[in-house]
């Protein structure tokens, strides 16, 4: 991606979205203008050193964002296993790692290396060639997601118009990926794994495509800059589930969608320790398992930042604009992180919250429920903003819908929280002689 | 010596018995035979819509995480669904039945705490009656309400472990930990009176070891009021989780009239909906002087018999043995604890079964005695492995995930099964 953004850059056909974008171009007009390129460019003839060509831009341009994703996506992926650990910890009552680094933060970097040296083993009757080509297929899907992502006004890799479509179009290779490891494996156990990988994905990026549809009809864009940016008025509070209350429920549904997409609990049948023991993974050990682990924690960073971007204003946040220049865009990643996180730590509280569903209740679940209801909101999102906001622009209406629509929203969520507010069950309450004189109840 | 003709001469290759081809497991090409009764059906779908399907043969086990040890099952499954189930037992096979005839009465207690390894005391006490039975002594008072106060406390670990691990496979990791919370403070009052955490041999022939030490029953009251608390978050937290509910009820339905016909006892028998508890049906040691209820499944969330009564039947039998435990701190008396019986024990001639109700179910001890050191026969009815035999009946039509809750539900403890 970034690769044809840089050679469209240089062909002057693309805009300039935002300070930024262009770094590469900027980076190689230095290196030409440099004292050593001038230099080196005088002692072969040169007036100056020659403008390189487009593919060695794209070449150079390529290398540099996937260095900087390859170490952004380890480092989130690490920090979010790491919070996986302790919170899991917090929730269960015990400690959690806490011995490597502070707080035992560098844990996952002790894991990396001991996966790193740990013996690589390809089974015998494996296809050794998929095998090997499987975990690589499924990290290159989750560093293609990151091309796509807008983490601060201008951050971003590249500025797609379909940017929506492509981050789901890429996550489905993982999918693929997922496939080769099951059937590669040649363990029955491994094939269940990619079978319902395959099933359960496909199901659910029908619910997830219509989830993401309903911001990108309020917005009215299906760039992911648009989109974020469309939400910064209010001094950046104007998040896109204050804007319309259809928003919210596509939210929730985007929610559970987004965890059947990354195979988290409780729709983590593809890799179910209790019953596939591993599933699709089972035979992969060392730095190859961990390419699977560190897909995971990827693609779960990417659904929450995605699900950030379009819901909950991205790299907005109140008071944020008081702020300039670097110091403006470093915030607004710092926002979006920790927003993101934010999502992830959701993730891992319904983790270690809920045991898992069955095979064919998650098909049920989609088809049955997600799929209409996604319908629904999308039908109903467009309404809202044809018939009851007149097809104006959110900044555009009049200053009680404004008002209204996030009230309506905080209300619902409200009574939402009154509705399901903690109520003790205690089973003793049923009385035992009632229940030992059941209908069918033998007595001895 | 002249060898004879029958018998073959010193170092002469003696000719092993070997299997003509086509016996034993495999067929005359040395192929593995099938090993369910009818061979692998080709599917109808194949002849309708030309579509070639097969079932397929898979192993779940030894090294499973769901199957609590190390049972082996061969599935026969078509996608996800089980269409057949044959249990392999026999991984940890010790011969401790075997054990029973060549030690002495006294020294096979350590090997009792072996069998079901999650319910140590109950085994103590099943063994130790079995013997008194024959020798025919009294227990003082004292050491009855403790080994009463210890086989309860027990029955409250062990179902706490099944309690956690049910939940671990249907992917719930924190009731688990939780479980073990509550467990360790049992293991700790265990280690408190007997020094031991896991194989206790503490209940003995005559009474119990040692008396409990100074502080040790006010600790189990405090144990028994903390629990019943942490019990209800038990419930919030997993026995009503709707995704759990929807994961167990209706599931490995048990009918009435199978669970009779497979002889299974204990929470699976009661959660079928037979009020039959060995400790009502035939009250030993004190049990006729306490007041408990014998939970049945009702069949309040599916179907009477689902695996979710199987389960609810084990919480709500905690809950009764913490009645059962208060009643006995309530009315134990200061004396002593073990009767007195010589050193070198011989136990009059005859044959004694004593049944008691372990957390699984009935745990029988059938010894007979030609009145020296040693058992002629000692033989154990395990209530895992007579559970277990349900597998084959209650798997097929299930789902893969549906087998995982059914095994869980049944709790089996491989080491009881094999012994």
């Amino acid at each position: 991606m970034i690769s044809l953004h840089v050679m469209e850059s240089i062909g002057g056909q693309a805009r300039r979205a935002a300070p930024g974008t262009n770094w590469t171009i900027d980076l190689i007009e230095w290196a030409r203008k440099c004292s050593l390129s001038k230099w080196l460019a005088n002692a072969a003839g040169y007036e100056e050193a020659p403008v390189p060509p487009d593919w060695i831009v794209a070449a150079v341009g390529a290398g540099i964002a996937v260095g900087l994703v390859l170490a952004f996506i380890s480092v989130v992926a690490m920090f979010s296993i790491w919070l996986e650990r302790r919170v899991a910890g917090r929730i269960q009552s015990r400690i959690g790692p806490n011995r490597v680094g502070p707080f035992g933060l560098l844990q996952s970097l002790a894991d990396g290396v001991k996966l790193l040296l740990k013996e690589d083993i390809i089974p015998s009757g494996a296809d050794r060639s998929l095998f090997i080509l499987a975990p690589a297929l499924v990290m290159a899907s989750a560093l293609g997601m990151f091309a796509a992502l807008p983490m601060a006004a201008g951050a971003g890799f590249t500025d797609l118009n379909l940017g929506i479509i492509f981050i789901i179009a890429v996550s489905s290779l993982a999918t693929i990926g997922v496939i080769m490891a099951g059937w590669s494996s040649n363990n029955k156990w491994a094939l269940y794994g990619a079978m319902r990988e395959a099933a359960q994905v496909v199901s659910y990026e029908i619910p997830l495509g219509l989830s993401l549809l309903v911001p990108a009809v309020v917005a009215g864009s299906m760039n992911l800059r648009e989109i974020t940016e469309s939400q910064s008025s209010w001094s950046g509070a104007c998040w896109l589930i204050f804007q319309n209350p259809i928003c919210l429920p596509a939210f929730v549904l985007y929610f559970v969608a987004a965890l059947a997409e990354t195979k988290r609990a409780p729709f983590d049948l593809p890799e179910s320790e209790s019953e596939l023991v591993a599933g699709f993974h089972v035979e992969y050990s060392g730095i190859r398992f961990s390419f699977f682990f560190l897909e995971e924690y990827g693609a779960m960073f990417i659904m929450s930042a995605l699900g950030v971007a379009l819901f909950l204003g991205g790299w907005n946040f109140p008071g944020i604009d008081v702020l300039h220049g670097g110091w403006l865009v470093a915030t607004q990643l710092l926002v979006f992180v920790i927003k993101s996180l934010c999502m992830i730590l959701l993730m891992i509280w319904v983790r270690w919250t809920l045991p898992r569903l069955r095979v064919d209740q998650v098909m049920v679940m989609s088809y049955k429920y997600l799929t209409p209801i996604g319908l629904g909101l999308v039908v109903a999102s467009a309404g809202w903003e044809v018939l009851v906001a007149g097809g104006l622009p959110f900044n555009d209406r009049p200053f009680w819908m404004q008002a209204a629509t996030p009230a309506l929203v905080v209300f619902v969520c409200l009574l939402l929280g009154w509705m399901l507010r903690k109520q003790s069950v205690d089973s003793a309450a049923a009385p035992f002689a009632a229940r030992s004189s059941a209908p069918g109840a033998i007595q001895t | 010596m002249v060898p004879s003709s029958e018998t073959p001469a010193r170092g002469a290759a003696a000719t092993l018995p070997v299997k003509p081809a086509g016996q034993g497991d495999y067929d005359e090409d040395f192929n593995l035979k099938p090993k369910f009764a009818t061979p692998l059906a080709r599917n109808e779908r194949e002849m309708v819509m030309d579509v070639r399907t097969q079932d397929m043969e898979m192993n779940m086990g030894p090294q499973h995480p769901s199957t609590h040890g190390v049972l082996r099952l061969l599935l026969r499954v078509d996608g996800e669904i089980v269409t057949g189930a044959v249990p392999y037992i026999g991984y940890i096979h010790r011969c401790a039945e075997k054990i029973g005839e060549s030690v002495e009465w006294i020294q096979y207690l350590p090997y009792t705490d072996r069998y079901d390894y999650l319910a140590a005391m109950n085994n103590n006490l099943g063994y130790s009656m079995a013997v008194e039975k024959l020798l025919g002594i009294e227990i003082p008072e004292r050491a009855m309400y403790i080994r009463t106060i210890c086989a309860e406390l027990n029955r409250i670990g062990s179902h706490l472990i099944a309690f956690g691990t049910y939940g671990l496979d249907l992917g719930a990791f924190t009731p688990f930990f939780y479980s073990f919370r509550e467990r360790e403070w049992i293991l700790s009052l265990f280690e408190k009176i007997c020094g031991a955490r896991l194989t206790y041999s503490y209940i003995r022939i005559g009474g119990v070891f040692n008396d409990s030490p100074p502080g040790w029953l006010e600790e189990v009251a405090a144990f028994c009021n903390d629990f019943e608390e942490k019990w209800k978050e038990y419930n919030d937290l997993l026995s009503e989780n709707s995704i759990f509910v929807s994961r167990t009820a209706n599931v490995g339905v048990i009918s009435v009239e199978d669970a009779l016909a497979f002889g299974l006892t204990g929470p699976c028998l009661r959660g079928s909906g037979i009020a039959y508890d060995l400790r009502k049906a035939q009250p030993y040691e004190l049990y006729n002087k306490f007041e408990f209820d014998i939970p049945v499944g009702s069949g309040r969330k599916g179907t009477v018999g689902d695996c979710w009564d199987r389960y609810d039947v084990r919480m709500q039998e905690m809950r009764e043995s913490v009645k059962i435990v208060r009643q006995c701190l309530a009315g134990i008396q200061e004396g002593p604890t073990l009767a007195k019986l010589s050193a070198a024990l011989r136990v009059p001639a005859g044959h004694a079964y004593v049944g008691i109700e372990n957390p699984r179910g009935e745990l029988g001890h059938f010894v007979i005695s030609g009145g020296d050191k040693k058992a002629i026969r000692l033989r154990v009815r395990g209530p895992s492995f007579c559970n277990l035999s349900i597998l084959p009946k209650a798997l097929p039509g299930t789902m893969l995930a549906d087998a995982v809750a059914v095994i869980g539900s049944i709790d089996i403890v491989l080491g009881e099964v094999d012994r």
